[in-house]
């Protein structure tokens, strides 16, 4: 099986190069069977050594990527629990959310078509060499081509100017963070010497895993750049604001990259190099309370937004937030398990929300939908299992998932755990809220639209079945041990990467959290019921507008970034641009042209003239020869 | 000197093409006249014992007054030409070479 390993991103890139290649030609049933064919493959390459518990920490080299004096890069995959986890995720959800594309971007032109499954062929490609890299370097390449694609795909039409503006925001503030990594990376070679996970982080002669000083500056500053470019790309607080504007892109973009596998390489990245993160309590930290900070302000913001897939964005963004926290208690399982619970319960959203958007002729606005539970019954009861799995409540995933991580933050701070309590509810609060307002009720559109509404076809529905039903059976392999003896099947598995660390709680305490998170989501769920069980429409006033306009953070950044920075851009063009570089290449210009135009003279055609400088210059040339060169 | 600056002062003012190649070898000639007496001029301390002292010059002198002449075939071909193009010998007509 291991010399199968490198066809697994090699496929979706050899479905980029047709794809993209062949777009002016190849049919739209081609292009669609080249680009599922693709990732199927992969993911059942991934399937097969998952089966065959092919994995080793141990590097697949391939050829040297980097050789210089004191620093070997290799270009080389590490297929270990943890990457393995995430190629399953990456492939299998990455699998559904093509398949459904080849319906949802049926109306594009055909060279468009083929160009969107280039994009998402290339995505899954970077997206593979991430999770698969060896080292920080082929991680950092991953990095940059989902960047690339993400942009790539939230301009995907670009046509309008709103959605390139989207896209430049989303890169402008990845590349933010992905300075932060690329520092980070030229911190740890300095310090090591090396980048990759297995000379860095084995347990025998890791080169980290030996140190035992804790919060080092060098670990500190590196796990602190680390987390810098984890929060571009995983959308935290202070560089989330580019995913909800992410939205841009076709939905079934949001649900793959913007949901389900790229704004979770960060915690990938972290979960990773858990190994330099515990060395460093004082970051850890950071990462809670950023954590948690993002997945409150999210939560809040999501109440009282409009856009479906806002309203979507803003929970991924909470979501991560809770991820994060878990990465900073110290809980990488719980976090890793809660990436792939949410990637199957956030793709479904997604994907459902998609369907809602197709079935009603491109509108987005909630207050304009209404009543289509009728006419969409597989969207509904598919987005219905989403919303429950993502509120919490048992035995779907995202319960699991979520009581780990509450767990967790409940042993290592009381006060984040708070927060975190209050975010679940919330969560549970704004998506039902959204699924009522969608759903319930009558249609409040436009006549035309009202006639059109249709389920969607089997492309569609398909996914969001084989989603709901990994959404509700997904959080089996992490049943806490409370339930049932050697239930948390996950920790044992990713044991080789991430160390298990044993939390001692009463029996007691943990039922009790367990009533409470679910008590909380429920209760949650039944204000939600009573408030917009019958849609009345809103006019948000003093918080509510506050929240609505997303605590002004995107004002806030634009006049104490954007503003002055622009500014200065003026300022610089008028004074360094203008005045100085160009006024010195348009003078060299002036001055020939003046020079030229005044030494025209000299040359007249007359011979005498020549002559008679030529003497005139000769007799000077003696009397400099004869008086003055003495 | 007095021959050069003749010479010189008839290439500058005068615009008979033929008047200008004669000054020419006017300046040619009085180079060479220099040559000769400077050359005699440098070696006079050994000229009382060697009475051919100093005559290289005059040798020079030879060879530049053959080279003169070839010099002067051409140049006057050149006028011939020039006065079979322009009918005139004026040297200012040629500034129209530019055009």
């Amino acid at each position: 099986m291991k010399n199968l390993i490198f066809l697994i991103p090699l496929l979706p890139f050899l479905g980029f190069l047709i794809n993209g290649l062949g777009r002016n030609f190849l049919s739209k049933a081609l292009v669609s069977i080249v680009g599922c064919g693709t990732v199927l493959a992969s993911f059942i390459i991934s399937l097969l050594l998952f089966i065959n518990k092919d994995y080793s920490a141990q590097p697949i080299y391939y050829f040297d990527f980097i050789n210089i004096e004191g620093l070997r890069i290799p270009f080389a995959f590490q297929v270990d629990q943890l990457s393995g986890l995430f190629l399953l995720i990456i492939t299998g959800v990455g699998f559904l959310i093509h398949v459904y594309s080849t319906s949802y971007m049926h109306e594009e032109l055909r060279a468009h078509f083929a160009r969107y499954f280039a994009y998402l062929n290339l995505f899954v490609f970077s997206m593979l060499l991430l999770v698969m890299g060896a080292n920080f370097v082929i991680m950092f390449i991953g990095w940059e081509g989902v960047g690339l694609c993400s942009y790539l795909l939230i301009g995907y039409w670009f046509k309008n100017v709103d959605f390139t503006k989207a896209a430049k925001k989303a890169f402008v503030m990845n590349r933010i963070g992905d300075l932060g990594f690329l520092l980070a990376v030229f911190w740890i070679i300095q310090q090591f010497g090396t980048v990759s996970y297995y000379e860095l982080f084995n347990a025998e002669t890791g080169k980290v895993a030996i140190l035992s000083a804790q919060n080092s500056t060098a670990i500190v500053g590196i796990t602190l750049l680390l987390f810098l470019g984890a929060t571009g790309k995983s959308a935290q607080i202070p560089l989330y604001t580019w995913l909800p504007d992410a939205m841009a892109g076709p939905t079934p973009v949001s649900a793959l990259i913007h949901a389900a596998t790229m704004v979770t390489a960060g915690i990938y990245m972290i979960a990773r190099s858990n190994v330099l993160f515990n060395l460093a309590p004082l970051t850890m930290g950071i990462i809670a309370v950023v954590g948690a900070a993002t997945a409150l302000l999210a939560a809040t913001i999501a109440i009282r937004q409009n856009d479906i897939k806002k309203v979507l964005a803003y929970s991924t963004v909470s979501q991560l937030g809770y991820m994060f926290l878990a990465l900073g208690t110290g809980a990488y399982v719980a976090a890793v398990f809660h990436v792939m619970t949410h990637a199957f319960f956030k793709a479904l959203l997604f994907l459902g929300s998609g369907s809602v958007i197709h079935a009603v002729s491109g509108q987005q606005d909630i207050r304009l939908m209404g009543g289509l539970r009728k006419k969409l019954p597989v969207t509904y009861f598919t987005f219905l299992i989403g919303c429950i799995a993502i509120a919490g409540i048992p035995p779907l995933s995202g319960f699991f998932s979520k009581d780990a991580i509450l767990l967790n933050v409940f042993v290592n701070d009381k006060f984040l755990w708070v927060i975190g309590l209050i975010t679940a509810a919330l969560t549970a609060f704004y998506m039902f809220r959204l699924l009522f307002i969608t759903f319930n009720g009558t249609f409040r559109g436009t006549e035309e639209q009202r006639v059109h509404i249709h389920e969607s076809p089997a492309a569609m529905t398909l996914p969001l079945i084989v989603l709901a039903v990994l959404s509700i059976i997904g959080g089996f392999i992490g049943v806490p041990e409370l339930f049932m003896e050697g239930g948390e099947w996950l920790t044992g598995f990713l044991a080789p990467v991430v160390p298990v660390v044993k939390l001692h709680v009463e029996h007691a305490t943990e039922y009790l959290l367990i009533a409470l998170t679910t008590g909380v989501a429920v209760i949650a769920i039944l204000l939600a019921f009573f408030r917009y069980k019958k849609y009345r429409p809103e006019q948000p006033s003093g918080f509510a507008r506050v929240l609505e306009n997303k605590w002004y953070v995107d004002e806030l950044y634009n006049s104490i970034f954007v503003q002055p920075l622009n500014k200065l851009g003026v300022a610089a063009n008028r004074y360094f641009e203008r005045s100085g570089i160009d006024a010195l290449v348009n003078g060299v210009g002036r001055l020939v042209h003046y020079g030229g135009r005044q030494m025209r003279w000299l040359q007249s055609g007359q011979v005498g003239n020549y002559i008679l400088l030529m003497v005139i210059s000769m007799f000077l040339f003696f009397l400099w020869q004869f008086f003055i060169r003495k | 000197m007095a021959l050069f600056v003749i010479g010189i002062v008839g290439v500058l003012t005068r615009r008979n093409a033929i008047i200008i190649f004669m000054c020419i070898e006017l300046m040619l000639n009085a180079v060479n006249l220099l040559l000769v007496a400077f050359s005699k001029m440098n070696n006079l301390a050994n000229a009382a014992n060697n009475p051919s002292a100093g005559s290289d010059g005059q040798l020079f002198v030879f060879f530049i007054m053959v080279v003169a002449a070839a010099e002067v075939a051409v140049g006057l071909s050149i006028i011939v030409m020039l006065y079979r193009n322009t009918h005139s010998v004026d040297v200012n007509f040629l500034n129209r070479l530019k055009h």
